[in-house]
């Protein structure tokens, strides 16, 4: 009835699994409680998670990822007090069964539910606001990937309490994650939440291609798109070309698991580095598609606070493309030591030392932005400064591992942990931290509080140097990855620098917390009445903070790179039109959130291999899916005399603050 | 008034014209089977990569028959024909036409089907199922993504069928069935890959 699933699977036994499971839960209970006591369940399901709007589905990505920073951030905690503590032959807290959930969950979870939830979330704000655009091209298609997001996020969390998750790492390398090492359902949580929000995913990245290729304000060439929304298009060709190979290689790992194929097995022929290939063939372009936005996001944020348009625009989208182009060559070089051959391993190793000119270029770009500027020291430029010095570390180590040669004493050492901590924490992290307090005014008509936006980036600075430098150390020492403990009294002074780092960051954690919490009491006082309070270049800025449902009551013309400056130079930045147009838009549906419900329930009883449970998921998609296209009423007309009078109120609201430009 | 918001007006009501988001969709649906393509893509790089650890298992030239396959084959193939009359019968707003057609379409992708299952059937009860070896687990799993993907083509166009008998070919009807032609079309090119690939190579 029930498959493999029985009482046995609720880990009863372990108190930090159980303590953690009543703490969340009673979070949830929590939050539902203030959500009753306030009556504000009607007002969150008409206007948020129903919503179709592509800026409050941006809000919701956001917020998925930054739950999902607590519980990874969480997982790299538990895993500093480990090593720290199980150092001299000591066990630590944590035995071997548990600490490798630990750091398998902390990976799939920042790369796949925070990191990916952050970057999309904010192209999903900005891009249709950058490009004078009302909306995405498919609006339902944006809210049903978001709901993929959120049960593959579920998977992950139930795991928690249900079963247990991969102990493998977060690449989930066969032989070990097949059936015959892993016969526990670790592995199969892995697999279908990775599915089920490559999937959405996927759906996105085609979404807003049709955008930016389709939507585009009039008189916006393609080489004058601002350069977030380049380097989101980017990412997204990356999507688009490399999530299927995920798909297909971890469909073809579930099919030795469950039907007892040979794809990746050790024996009938099976060839487990095939599985490192396709991986890998995904795993490295994700890397920029994680990593592409937030130099977006870094350009412009330059150019914003030094008052100037970016220093070579055109280089800025070339470089990123060659970046794009260059990423599906190098995979090759996660598994130098697979023993391809020299010339093969030195092929890889040239390529991958390329990419480092697109990127010298990029930073070379924003250096001489900067140059001569006069750069406000907001916290979004805090975090890019940053950037520039740690991604330039992370950078040239990745160059130093290049070397076969080197790399072969290297591979999967501590020194590899600390290089990509250092690009992905000081590269898209930074980033999105970034974007989050840049438009944070935008999406919700206040500024974050800017005292403790900046104490947070010192704590995170220095807190990623002191957790990440000693990795470095503990990799020429000879220190591997993902041990539970260890017996060399040279590493021990490292492992306690390194979480003494750890507690540094979550300091900086606790100070964008307490930022949040100050900045919504203080929102009057932080209040952004213009709509664009940091003097900024493109279209986001030319509309009221929040935006109206529409964004633009009249699509803007485009005549130049930083169309709204052009505007404000040419003293047209506002112009009211004589009359409005009705506007065209999407009404809300709940089919998003059916679609993602049935694919929980389809991933779960897949997981537990309950068939009939399975065959219900299945047809409740398909069900859902045919219930939304013959859905009546899909679509109304905002109209004009509405729009009128958001706009007047949004102008007068402008107008008591500033003297409109002349 | 200056010309930022004079041409803003015209851009505007153009923006949502039908035709605009018919294009949208179009090149959506392009964008998803590119997706699709790639993985297809995958699993023909797998085939490549296994087909020859046969393990204990027969080897391609010794359970591919290559007359069966051909006529499984010219099934598809003129299913494909097939969907293009329905789909001239449709901008000629021809609706019985259309529904004749589809039908014939979706017998010859049923034929297809019903062989394709019929072959695998045959090669399990042989004792040449896909858990034998590597080739074996590439071949199941190459063909069977595509006869899954024809299945669910299948499906749609029996959906399809009932809306154009109810609804007759408006606009959106019109579009899903130009949607659905890709999928089909798409479908047919790469079972020709499939049949060079793995039935053609293998039987040599």
């Amino acid at each position: 009835m029930f498959g493999k699933l029985t009482l046995d699977a609720i880990p009863f036994h372990e108190p930090i699994v159980m303590g953690a499971l009543a703490g969340g839960g009673l979070v949830g209970l929590l939050v539902m409680a203030l959500i009753t006591k306030f009556g504000k369940w009607g007002y969150l399901w008409r206007e948020w998670l129903t919503t179709v709007d592509h800026k409050k589905i941006g809000v919701m990505y956001i917020i998925v990822a930054l739950v999902m920073l607590l519980r990874g951030f969480a997982d790299a905690l538990m895993m500093r007090t480990q090593l720290a503590m199980a150092t001299d032959g000591a066990m630590g807290v944590f035995p071997p069964s548990h600490y490798d959930q630990i750091f398998t969950a902390h990976g799939v979870i920042m790369i796949i539910f925070m990191a990916m939830p952050f970057m999309t979330g904010l192209m999903n704000i900005v891009v249709p606001l950058q490009i004078g655009a009302r909306d995405v091209a498919f609006p339902f298609l944006n809210s049903l990937s978001f709901y993929l997001l959120v049960a593959a996020a579920a998977l992950v969390n139930i795991s928690l309490g249900v079963g247990n998750f991969a102990r493998t790492g977060w690449v989930a390398y066969p032989p070990l994650a097949g059936i015959a090492f892993s016969p526990d359902v670790g592995v199969d949580y892995y697999t279908w939440a990775l599915q089920i929000s490559g999937i959405g995913t996927t759906l996105t990245a085609v979404n807003f291609l049709v955008t930016v290729i389709k939507m585009r304000a009039p008189g916006m060439k393609l080489m004058q798109m601002p350069i977030f929304t380049w380097t989101c298009t980017w990412a997204n060709v990356l999507i688009v070309a490399s999530f299927p190979i995920l798909t297909g290689a971890l469909a073809m790992l579930s099919l030795d698991r469950y039907l007892d194929f040979h794809f990746f097995t050790a024996e009938a022929g099976g060839n487990a580095m095939m599985y490192l290939n396709l991986f890998w063939a995904w795993g490295h372009p994700e890397v920029y598609i994680l990593v592409l936005p937030a130099f977006g996001i870094f350009s412009e944020v330059v150019s914003t606070f030094t008052g100037k348009r970016l220093f070579g625009h055109t280089s800025m989208i070339i470089a990123s493309g060659v970046i794009s182009i260059l990423g599906f060559m190098v995979w090759l070089h996660h598994f130098f030591t697979m023993g391809s051959g020299a010339n093969v391993n030195a092929f890889f190793g040239i390529m991958t030392m390329v990419i480092s000119v697109p990127t010298g270029v990029k930073l070379f770009n924003w250096l001489f932005t900067i140059y001569r500027g006069r750069l406000r020291f907001e916290p979004p430029i805090l975090w890019t400064l940053g950037f520039m010095v740690t991604f330039s570390i992370g950078g040239m180590t990745g160059v130093l591992m290049a070397v076969p040669g080197a790399d072969f004493v290297l591979h999967n050492s501590l020194f590899l942990i600390a290089h990509f901590h250092n690009t992905i924490i000081g590269g898209a992290v930074f980033g999105y931290l970034a974007g989050f307090g840049f438009w944070f005014p935008k999406v919700f008509g206040f500024k974050l509080e800017p005292k403790l936006g900046k104490a947070a980036f010192w704590f995170w600075q220095i807190g990623f140097l002191f957790a990440f430098m000693p990795l470095y150390v503990l990799g020429f020492l000879g220190m591997t990855r993902r041990l539970n403990h260890t017996d060399n009294p040279a590493w021990n002074i490292w492992l306690y620098v390194a979480l003494f780092g750890a507690l540094l960051i979550a300091c900086g954690i606790a100070c964008q917390l307490l930022q949040l919490a100050v900045s919504v009491i203080q929102r009057k006082k932080l209040a952004d009445t213009t709509g664009d309070p940091w003097n900024g270049h493109t279209l986001e800025w030319s509309t009221s903070s929040p935006p109206p449902s529409y964004n633009f009551a009249v699509i803007p013309q485009v005549h130049d790179i930083d169309a709204f400056t052009d505007m404000k130079e040419k003293g047209v930045a506002y112009a009211a039109p004589a009359h409005y147009a009705p506007i065209h838009m999407p009404r809300n549906t709940a089919a998003g959130i059916w679609i993602g419900g049935f694919s929980l329930i389809l991933g779960f009883a897949l997981i537990w291999h309950i068939w009939w449970l399975a065959i219900v998921g299945l047809i409740g998609i398909v069900g859902s899916m045919l219930a939304r296209a013959y859905e009546k009423d899909r679509d109304f007309y905002v109209q004009p005399d509405e729009i009128e009078s958001t706009e007047r109120a949004a102008r007068l609201q402008r107008e008591s603050t500033v003297a409109t430009p002349a | 008034m200056n010309s930022y918001v004079e041409h803003a007006h015209g851009a505007h009501d153009e923006q949502h014209d039908h035709h605009d988001s018919d294009k949208q969709t179009l090149l959506g649906f392009w964008l998803y089977l590119m997706t699709d393509c790639i993985l297809f893509a995958t699993a023909f790089a797998a085939y490549a990569v296994l087909y020859r650890n046969i393990a204990t298992g027969p080897a391609g030239h010794e359970i591919f028959e290559l007359p069966y396959v051909a006529i499984e084959t010219a099934a598809l193939l003129l299913s494909s024909i097939t969907y293009g009359f329905a789909m001239i019968a449709g901008y000629r707003g021809n609706k019985s036409a259309v529904l004749g057609w589809l039908a014939v379409t979706f017998v010859c992708g049923a034929v297809f089907i019903g062989m394709e299952v019929n072959e695998f059937h045959h090669l399990i009860a042989e004792g040449h199922g896909p858990q034998v070896s590597a080739f074996l687990s590439a071949f199941f799993g190459l063909v069977g993504l595509h006869g899954l993907h024809v299945t669910a083509g299948l499906i749609w166009m029996a959906v399809m069928m009932i809306e154009v008998a109810r609804r007759g070919l408006g606009s959106v009807t019109m579009l899903r069935l130009n949607c659905l032609s890709l999928f089909w079309h798409f479908l047919d090119i790469v079972w020709i890959c499939v049949f060079t690939v793995v039935y053609l190579k293998g039987a040599m």
